[in-house]
């Protein structure tokens, strides 16, 4: 199976220096660029699906990452690369000119070209926290999907089952291939995800898998190209303008009670929450 | 002029209480509105929303529709929108961030995603989302002629009936979407629970990783009196101790009820992305420095296995 994972890098908002507001502007100048985490799982969760979990070393399948971003943001595909994907694709782009439309779009173009049997994608990108690429990317290739996906199990590599987290459940769909698949958090866990390469009794450690020196060294001789992002879409404007940036009203400071029955007391008299 | 069609979520042959944040979106940009009930069942549920004061129900109701699979509403919604429409709006529950971009797609529409709060400021519609995290909002407007977008569930206070009963006329499922033809609908796994749905809990009780196997010996009496929701951690989901669909979170539900119980839980910023907007925030934890003191309205620095069990006595008193 070839699995094309688009790979998103952003800046960590979980870090002691915050995203920060001047004149209307967003700047996250101060914070570090790491790779999207969902997006990490959805590597994992491709390189699962093309491996035998006993012998991860020998690929039976093939994933491809790609990000939109200039040329630093090679670090992040070369860090996939490490961890055992095959090759990786930059489309040249900044971030400030994309929006989750163009992506698709743009990514639609892609996967005419590479012809993966199945895109897997984070369920979102924890910067925007936008939640639409898989979706609007599945209906461009008219494709079926399945968003926020819990579990894989790949039936011969034809058909996927998958069980989606939903409000108050869970949703199992079987999709035929090819397909867009957008991964949630527990993706990861140890038996998410089953392919016919690997033995059913096989169980991965929990998350995902870190890159060994001597593959980081070997995925420098890996497959990186580039690719204009007007070589795959004619229109590039974008459908949403972002025109301004504030910060989050912040709560004011409470108060600590010293005892449950005067926890009880002002919640009753004083927040009138009871 | 402005003409909005909200898409109702169904369930059970009901339509889901979700749907009354999408009619206070269309309510706040003031402007007429239709419902479209789709889904099996629809016929019958329509009349849930019947008094809302839309324009016009526009209900398709077809076996087809068995079970929410996007690649069967998605086609209908869009031959609907077309006719007339310029704002097309769900509620961002995950059938909503399921099938709107869809939607989208299929019309050539832009989307925004799960917007707390929408202004009109002359023809223009700006919508307002939170951005990482929920550490920074964003103002956005759609360039496109037909717009999409999806309401934060806690952030637009559920409509309320207006009375007198909106007329109904029927829609034709639109031809097939062949994407259709390759999901199969296997089935929906719900816990049974007596307890409301986060989304529309008053007050929700969350528990975190350090209420280990006993989450739910320690928390579900408490929720019992209070009538509460149960909620939790990303930790406690991950490890077990709390089924996936109780997570709050940035990537879990966003709730906002009047009262939310932060307990051992160390309020991690994907955390407070789900539960910020809470009107009154306790917490308790036996840590005083923990990041979830800085946003909770009453804290109370105390071993949750001995402090729970002595609330429910209290509250118990104080009833
Ligand atoms: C991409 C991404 C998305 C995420 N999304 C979410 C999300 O949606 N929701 C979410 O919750 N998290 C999310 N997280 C995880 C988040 O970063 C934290 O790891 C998580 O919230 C921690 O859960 P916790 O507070 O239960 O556990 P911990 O951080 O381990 O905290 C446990 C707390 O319990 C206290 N405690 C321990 N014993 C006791 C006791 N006996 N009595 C009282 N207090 C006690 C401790 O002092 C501590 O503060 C996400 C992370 C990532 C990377
Ligand atoms: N600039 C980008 N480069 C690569 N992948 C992206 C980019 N933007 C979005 N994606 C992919 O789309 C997914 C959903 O993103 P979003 O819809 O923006 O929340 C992410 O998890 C990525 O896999």
């Amino acid at each position: 199976m070839k699995i094309l994972v688009p790979l998103k890098r952003v800046s960590d908002p979980d870090n002691a220096n915050k995203v920060k507001v001047t004149g209307g502007k967003l700047d996250a100048s101060g914070l570090e660029w790491k790779p999207n985490p969902f997006d990490e799982y959805a590597v994992e969760a491709a390189l699962r699906l093309t491996e035998n979990g006993t012998n991860t070393k020998a690929r039976v399948g093939e994933v491809v990452v790609v990000t939109f971003g200039p040329k630093e943001a090679e670090t992040t595909l070369r860090a996939a690369l490490a961890t055992g994907a095959d090759k990786a694709i930059r489309i040249d782009a900044l971030d400030d000119a994309l929006d989750g439309d163009v992506v698709a779009r743009a990514l639609k173009a892609l996967v005419d070209k590479e012809k993966p049997d199945l895109v897997l994608l984070g369920k979102q990108a924890v910067d925007g926290d936008s939640n639409q690429v898989g979706q609007l990317l599945a209906e461009y290739l008219g494709w079926p999907q399945a968003t926020f996906a819990a579990s894989i199990k790949s039936n011969a590599d034809k058909a996927l089952i998958v069980s989606r987290e939903v409000d108050g459940g869970a949703l199992n769909l079987k999709l035929t291939l090819p397909a867009v698949v957008s991964v949630d958090l527990r993706i990861v866990a140890p038996k998410s995800v089953t392919s016919i390469h690997t033995p059913a009794t096989h169980t991965y450690p929990d998350g995902v898998r870190f890159a060994a020196l001597m593959a980081i060294m070997a995925a420098k001789k890996k497959p990186m190209t580039e690719v204009k992002l007007a070589d795959l879409v004619t229109d590039a404007a974008t459908k949403i303008k972002y025109t301004g940036f504030e910060l989050p009203p912040s709560r004011k400071a409470g108060i600590k009670v010293k005892t449950v029955a005067e926890l009880v007391e002002k919640l009753k008299n004083e927040a009138k929450a009871l | 002029m402005t003409n909005i069609l909200i898409i109702a979520e169904l369930a059970e042959g009901k339509v889901k209480k979700s749907t009354h944040s999408a009619i206070t979106f269309a309510r706040s940009v003031g402007a007429p509105f239709s419902i479209l009930v789709i889904g099996q069942g629809a016929k019958g549920a329509a009349a849930d929303v019947a008094a809302f004061g839309a324009a016009k129900l526009l209900v398709c109701d077809d076996a087809y529709l068995v079970g929410p699979v996007c690649e069967r509403f998605a086609p209908t919604v869009a031959e609907v929108a077309k006719k007339g429409f310029d704002v097309v709006v769900v509620t961002a529950s995950s059938f909503g961030k399921d099938v709107a971009p869809r939607v989208a797609a299929r019309i050539g529409a832009g989307y925004v995603p799960d917007i707390s709060s929408v202004k009109v400021d002359g023809d223009k519609l700006v919508f307002r989302r939170p951005v990482f995290a929920g550490n920074a909002y964003a103002n956005c407007e759609l360039t496109t002629a037909i717009k999409v977008v999806s309401v934060r569930q806690s952030e637009f206070t559920p409509a309320e009936p207006s009375g007198g009963a909106s007329p109904t006329e029927d829609v034709a499922l639109a031809a097939k979407d062949p994407a259709a033809d390759r999901v199969e609908f296997i089935g929906l796994e719900t816990a049974k629970s007596e307890r409301p749905d986060l989304g529309e809990a008053k007050v929700i009780v969350s528990g975190g990783r350090a209420l280990k196997e006993k989450f739910a010996e320690v928390l579900d009496p408490l929720a019992a009196l209070l009538g509460a929701a149960v909620g939790a951690s990303r930790a406690a989901c991950d490890a077990g101790y709390a089924p996936p669909e109780l997570q709050v979170g940035q990537t879990g539900r966003v709730v906002a009820p009047r009262l939310y119980f932060a307990i051992g839980i160390s309020g991690a910023i994907q955390h407070l992305a789900g539960m910020k907007g809470s009107k009154t925030i306790v917490a308790i934890n036996k840590d005083a420095d923990a990041p979830i003191f800085q946003v909770a309205d009453y804290g109370l620095v105390a071993d949750l296995f001995v402090a729970v069990p002595e609330l429910i006595t209290e509250l118990k008193k104080a009833t």
